[in-house]
């Protein structure tokens, strides 16, 4: 459903970034990173209360004549200690889909979420690094072949 | 006369003015203009009648509502139609006035009329009516006929309110000012306001129920939305009459929900007939019109049903525009736009809409515009800046837009549009129509600001640059930088299209900072590419280089296009230049990576002359080979004194792996900046104090605190070239043309050390011609050490410690240094007869060279002479060890009490050196001191060999009755086994009298370590009394474990040399000592007293017990007549013989026994054999069990006036000790043997205080001799014990 997933890191480099039409990926870079401004507005402007609400979701946040894209910002636990990590997923959905409701962005995130948390649980995944994982991968593949 | 009574039809166009007018003058306006009752009425109903309350339906809380009416004159054409829509025209009451008061007038005329009235109301279904009378007193005065005034109400009411009588209102003198009056009004008002409300309220429901109706029916073929729109927009301007906006809005809202929903199930293939008319090809773009609260020129298009999917968004949006400003939401109008602009677009490609190319672009354009000059038209500039989050997606919308119509039109091409571009223009502009008239006059409307942007060039320029800059200026105002960033590339682009590249670069060179400092690789190496184009055309050369040396080393461009990039280096570099000095200086990282560096030899230290070679890795990142004229890394070099050593210790630390040093990977530009610091280097520190190395201070060290702590700068620096900057120094090592594959390349440099000092790797550059790529910091730290040494001469034990008397091995290391030994170069050593260089046949040298790897080895030639020991050297070449080992032997020393020399008479040496010795507890040792010539130097090196002696020895003088015996005793202090043999006690001198029975076997004993062996004679002398003995012990001794006795000894003329084993006097100073005193106080050694003590149970008991008081007896015997030691001031001279004064002492120290009484006294003693002295006393044992007797010791007793302490010399007095030993005692016995105990009594310190008390002289052991020593007696305990105490000695 989605044509563009990414996973951004605390400090705004992407962790991953993948997007179907692969001829306009550049496009979808740019167009995940303008996003984040409005990502860091919103997150500046919840501030605790989202943490407290444990409203992960933010809503559309940058409609534009071709994509919708909307943003999900990551809340982590990992074993152990609990942390506000700021992972951002991003997800750029083709508007022409109207049929998508909220809660079916929703659902698609926090199948993101999951998954991403997996990858994390990985041993042998340095936080921070870009996300190769291929069960990642297969699971963004299956969020975007819905749609194509 | 007969009215209607309707709400209030508003004039449109004075909308807004409704709000400021306030109902009296309203009213004024309206169009009856009747007769002065209404016109009174008029001026009362604004104080009661506005404000009704309306309980409205369909779930909506009840709300005070503002209702305004209007007064019509009736017409039958004014009653609604069966199926009207029209809510706004409706007649809410119908009210018939009448003035009648006359019977008759009111059967001719007005009850016809009534009548008809009512008919005419019945058939439009109309029950909302109210008949008015009103009484006029002056009329009732001019008729006298009239009936009571109440019957012509009553006539009506029974003909007309059958059963509503309260249809029917009475008003009297309206125009007069009574409480009559008044009340009257009031009563009508009352019901008007009623009647009025219960009208509106039924008849709004009745419309809302027939309006969903309606929209229930949309899946009819029939429907049309533009009919049903106009019923709902019906609904929605009475609410906005009524002020509820919020309830007029919803009513759009919905309006544009079920539109939108039609729309997206077309798309799915669920297409509405009426849609289709929706679906005609776009004809006219002139954007939103926002000005007018309702756009009836749309609204008549909707109405007749021709307007386009543009008109009815436009006129939908406009009117939301206008509730939502009414209702002070101007912000939401913004994004509101913004999402209509986007679905606009996105409903016409969904429907399929034939539009114009442009002509979308243009209405986004407008209507951006015009939104943007509605909101700043009703907000104050305050309120917009604070609020420009919600309008910049507009700003950033028109911009795209508008660009995106230069490049259509061919606006932003170099050569101008061309006629096409003019053709495609004209039809544009020809879209938008007329200007509207109420924007005519207005300067900057976005009509206007459209037509002249796309008019000409440079206007465009003009307005694209306006809008551009506005955007970046609102978007880095609220923070989102990567917008403004974004904004700018779409500027940049603009400009190299203009051919103005110096402005693009600005814009490039932020946003690729922005992509770089967050680490996103394609936008990185798209903006790059631009910024390489834009440096190009600049003719920025060292960075276009700089950037194509990025780009070509780039893995997200193709092949070809890095291939392209780098021969666009490659190239340059090929060119002369104009100025052949000039250099382009290039950063490193981009086009290689130093992995690692290798020095031969590893430890990076190499003496004066020697060869080292460093062996570098470099990863190129050019997608081809590149061929470097020269690779060169620039050394720094520094003299350090002392270096050598701290090198030495530095590589022990630091350089294990083989001399390789790695370096990390150097930031990638993909990953964040952030996330790449470094980690934490720590290390332990340690600082100990310099005197006793306790510990001072510890601490953990960070070693990389200069990467963690700078400053973050915001990746200025990352692309930046300034900061290269090529080193000059004397000190390069090079390598000339050499090829550069991509991926690992090996280089090596060879280099001569010259000069010693510490050479640091600072620069590392690679040169194509001008091109200069220089990696400006070699990090970590890289150095190498040269150093020259002086040659050196070491020699130092095999062992920890050496010993004496054996054979021990010493090594000898000459470290060559500078300087190269010869064939015949020597080591010239002065002999020391105290210390042997054993030689032997087979004695080897080792050379090793400088890294300790063995080079050869050789024989060793060791002469000696008389003088001087030769050790020559074989052939080494510099900076070699050699390395060999001598066996020595230190012989042990001979006494060297110097003057005690003769005395001893044997053959000692004459001492070259005047060796010292140390006696101590532990080892006594002797410092040898060798001087050895060196073939390099001029001085003698000294050199000191401290050999340790592996014995100690103790003698004592035992007695038994009058015999005497001598015990030695050899304790090994080493740890070696030693075999003892040859134990020999010599009395030197005349020793003819005196004669040695050794009681010990004669055999070799064995010595372990940290062991002692004793060695006994018995002393027997011929005469009396015996003559002094003055002895000499010696002993072979021989390492147990090894037999190596192969050692040929030069001969030497020693007598024990001859045994093939060494002998050592080894005691000869003890042994001095001994002899010293058997010289001197030989007739003390003679037993003089003998002393017997006796215990013997109380009388009638068999056994000692416990707490019963035994006698003592002691019994002192003089078993010598008169001796010459007996010659003191205690002899005392009596008419038949001498006696001398004894004091006897009882003194139990183990406490097993408690002396009653006198436990001491003085006897006079005859000096005579066989005089006995006895003595009683009392003691009482204290234990039960064998016990030990009491001792009984005998002192000399000195009268005080003895002139003895005068012959004495003061100084030799110990003050201190507590001892009252005497100072011959002192000096001639070992300390041990004579620590008597009860010397307290010692007069010594009384004779200090110059009192003249007697003194005591402890007589010296031989002289008494104890019998009862070691005998024990036993106790048994008393019965009457409750504890039983035994003790066993």
């Amino acid at each position: 459903m989605a044509v563009c997933v990414a996973v951004i890191a605390k400090e705004n480099y992407p962790l991953y970034i993948r997007s179907v039409p692969t001829e306009s990926e550049l496009k979808f870079h740019y167009m995940v990173h303008t996003s984040l401004d409005v990502v860091d507005e919103k997150i500046s402007a919840m501030g605790k209360a989202l943490v407290d609400q444990r409203e992960l979701y933010l809503g559309l946040l940058y409609p534009t004549e071709d994509y919708k894209v909307s943003v999900f910002p990551n809340q982590l636990c990992r074993y152990g200690y609990v942390t506000n990590s700021k992972v951002k997923f991003v997800m750029v959905v083709d508007s022409s889909n109207t049929a998508l409701r909220d809660n079916e962005i929703r659902s698609m995130f926090r199948k993101l979420h999951n998954s991403y948390t997996d990858v994390m649980c990985n041993p042998f995944y340095n936080p921070g690094d870009r996300i190769q994982s291929r069960a990642f991968d297969s699971m963004v593949t299956s969020m975007m072949v819905q749609v194509c | 006369m007969p009215f209607l009574f309707l709400l209030k039809v508003l004039e449109i166009r004075t909308y807004l003015p409704l709000f400021i007018q306030r109902f009296p003058s309203n009213f004024r306006e309206s169009r009856w203009n009747g007769e002065g009752t209404v016109a009174r009425f008029g001026l009362h109903l604004p104080l009661r009648s506005v404000d009704l309350c309306v309980s409205k339906s369909y779930g909506r809380a009840p709300k005070m509502i503002h209702l305004e009416s209007n007064f019509v004159q009736f017409k039958e054409e004014l009653l609604p139609k069966e199926g009207n829509k029209a809510l706004l025209t409706f007649p809410f009451l119908h009210i018939y006035w009448t003035e009648c008061c006359d019977t008759e007038v009111y059967k001719a005329t007005v009850k016809d009329d009534l009548t008809k009235w009512q008919n005419v109301l019945k058939s439009h279904s109309s029950v909302d009516w109210l008949i008015v009378v009103v009484e006029n007193d002056a009329k009732k005065k001019n008729k006298t006929n009239i009936l009571p005034r109440t019957s012509i109400v009553d006539k009506i009411r029974n003909d007309f309110c059958n059963k509503q009588s309260d249809r029917c209102v009475v008003l009297s003198d309206p125009l007069k000012d009574s409480s009559r009056t008044q009340e009257s009004w009031n009563a009508f008002l009352t019901k008007l306001r009623t009647l009025l409300l219960m009208s509106f309220t039924k008849n709004l429901g009745k419309f809302e129920d027939d309006m969903r109706t309606l929209r229930e029916k949309r899946t009819e073929p029939g429907w049309s939305f533009c009919e049903y729109f106009m019923v709902q927009e019906e609904l929605a301007f009475v609410f906005e009459m009524l002020q509820q906006f919020e309830d007029a809005l919803v009513q759009y809202d919905e309006l544009d929900a079920l539109f939108s929903q039609y729309v997206v199930n077309f798309g799915a293939g669920d297409g509405a007939n009426w849609l289709t008319f929706f679906c005609q090809p776009v004809k006219s773009w002139n954007g939103l019109i926002l000005r007018k609260p309702i756009d009836m020129e749309k609204r008549e298009l909707i109405q007749r049903q021709e307007a386009t999917l543009l008109d009815l968004r436009s006129y939908l949006f406009s009117r939301q525009c206008t509730l939502l400003l009414f209702l002070q939401r101007p912000w939401e109008v913004a994004q509101r736009a913004l999402e209509l602009l986007h679905s606009c677009v996105q409903e016409l490609e969904l429907l399929d809409v034939s539009v114009p190319p442009g002509a979308l672009d243009c209405w986004v354009f407008l209507s951006c515009l015009e939104v943007l000059q509605r909101i700043e038209g009703c907000c104050d500039r305050v309120q917009i800046d604070s609020n420009i989050a919600h309008t910049v997606g507009l700003w950033s919308y028109a911009t795209e837009k508008l660009k995106s119509l230069g490049y259509l039109c061919g606006l932003v091409s170099e050569k101008g549009p061309n006629s096409e571009d003019l053709n495609r223009t004209v039809d544009l502009l020809a879209g938008l129509g007329a200007e509207r008239p109420e924007t005519a006059n207005t300067a900057q409307s976005p009509y206007k600001k459209l037509k002249e942007a796309l008019s000409s060039v440079e206007a465009f320029e003009k307005h694209y640059l306006d809008l551009s800059h506005a955007t970046i200026e609102m978007y880095t105002s609220i923070g989102r930088i990567r917008s403004a960033k974004f904004v700018g590339k779409d500027l940049a682009e603009f400009y190299m299209r203009k051919k103005s590249p110096q402005k693009a670069e600005v814009y490039l060179q932020g946003a690729l900072k922005n992509y770089l400092a967050e680490g996103w690789a394609l936008p990185v190496t798209h903006t790059r590419k631009q910024l390489a184009e834009c440096q190009k055309r600049l003719g920025q050369i060292e960075n276009y280089l700089q950037t194509s040396s990025l780009l070509a080393s780039d893995c997200h461009l193709t092949e070809e296009e890095r291939e392209s990039f780098c021969r666009e280096i490659l190239s340059f570099a090929g060119r002369q230049t104009d100025s052949p000095g000039h250099k382009i200086v290039l950063p490193l990282h981009s086009f290689a990576h130093l992995r690692d560096l290798r020095f031969t030899p590893p430890n990076a230290v190499v003496h004066v002359g020697g060869v080292l070679s460093v062996e570098i890795t470099v990863c190129s990142q050019m997608p081809v080979p590149v061929q470097v004229e020269q690779i060169a890394i620039h050394v720094h070099f520094s003299i350090e004194k002392n270096n050598y050593r701290k090198t030495a210790e530095w590589l022990t630390k630091h350089r294990a792996a083989g001399g390789l040093v790695s370096f990390p990977t150097e930031a990638a530009p993909c990953p964040a900046p952030q996330s790449s610091l470094p980690a934490l280097e720590l290390c332990e520190m340690f600082e100990r104090s310099p005197s006793d190395n306790s510990l001072n201070t510890t601490g953990i060290i960070c070693k990389n605190v200069h990467m963690l702590l700078r400053r973050q700068e915001s990746g200025a620096a990352l692309e930046a070239s300034t900061g290269v900057a090529l080193e000059d120094g004397a000190h390069v090592l090079k390598c000339t043309s050499v090829t550069l594959e991509p991926g690992a390349n090996t280089i090596t440099f060879r280099t001569q050390a010259r000069e010693p000092g510490t050479y640091t790797l600072r620069q590392l550059c690679a040169s194509l011609g001008p091109v200069c790529f220089v990696l400006p910091h070699i990090q970590p730290p890289v150095q190498y050490d040269v150093y020259s040494q002086e040659p050196q001469l070491r020699v130092e034990p095999l062992a920890d410690s050496l010993l004496a008397g054996i054979p021990q091995k010493v090594k000898f290391t000459v470290t060559t240094g500078h300087y190269t030994v010869k064939n015949g170069d020597s080591l010239q050593l002065s002999n020391i007869e105290a210390m042997l260089i054993l030689c032997h046949a087979e004695n080897r040298a080792v050379i090793y060279s400088n890294t300790r790897e063995k080079a050869s080895d050789a024989a060793l030639r060791v002469q000696s002479s008389d003088k001087v020991t030769s050790i020559s050297l074989p052939a080494a070449p510099a900076y070699h060890m050699i390395e060999f080992e001598l066996e020595v032997l230190s012989l042990p020393s001979a006494p060297a009490a110097g003057g005690e020399s003769a005395v001893l008479g044997t053959t000692e040496p004459h001492w070259k050196h005047r060796d010292t010795q140390k006696a101590s507890h532990s080892m006594a040792t002797t410092d040898h001191r060798v001087s050895i010539d060196c073939p390099w130097s001029i001085y003698s090196t000294v050199i000191a060999l401290t050999f340790s002696m592996p014995f100690r020895t103790t003698h004592s003088l035992l007695s038994a009755g009058t015999r005497k015996y001598v015990q030695v005793c050899v304790q090994n202090l080493s740890e070696l086994d030693f075999q003892l043999s040859d134990s020999n006690l010599v009395a030197a001198g005349d020793s003819s009298d005196l004669r040695l029975v050794p009681l010990h076997t004669d055999s070799q004993q064995h010595v372990r370590s940290e062991q002692a062996a004793f060695f006994v004679w018995e002393l027997k002398w011929t005469r009396e009394p015996p003559p002094p003995l003055h002895g000499q012990f010696s002993v072979g001794f021989s390492p147990a474990s090894e037999q190596r006795l192969s050692v040929s000894l030069k001969p030497y003329t020693y007598e024990f040399q001859v045994d093939n084993f060494f002998v050592c006097v080894a005691f000869s100073l003890v042994g001095l000592v001994f002899a010293c005193l058997l010289c001197i106080f030989s007739p003390f050694f003679q037993t003089l007293y003998s002393v017997t003590a006796e215990i013997s149970p109380p009388p009638g008991a068999e056994l000692c017990k416990t707490g019963a008081l035994c006698s003592l007896e002691v019994t002192i015997t003089r078993l010598a007549d008169l001796l010459e030691v007996d010659k003191d001031e205690a002899l005392t001279e009596s008419a038949e013989y001498f006696s001398t004064k004894l004091m006897y002492e009882v003194v139990d120290n183990s406490s097993n026994w408690a002396v009653c009484g006198k436990s001491s006294g003085v006897v006079s003693m005859p000096v005579c054999a066989r005089a006995t002295h006895r003595v009683h006393m009392e003691v009482m044992p204290l234990f039960a069990g064998y016990l030990p007797l009491p001792d009984v010791r005998l002192f000399k007793y000195l009268p005080h006036h003895s002139a003895h302490s005068s012959q004495l010399d003061a100084d030799s007095w110990i003050e201190n000790d507590g001892l009252s030993v005497d100072k011959h005692v002192d000096e001639q016995l070992d300390s041990s043997s004579i620590r008597s105990r009860g010397s307290g009594h010692s007069a010594a310190s009384s004779e200090h205080k110059g009192l003249p008390m007697p003194r005591l002289q402890a007589l010296p052991p031989g002289q008494v001799f104890n019998c009862s020593a070691g005998t024990q007696v036993l106790v048994v305990p008393s019965k009457d014990d409750h504890v039983l105490e035994v003790s066993v000695t």
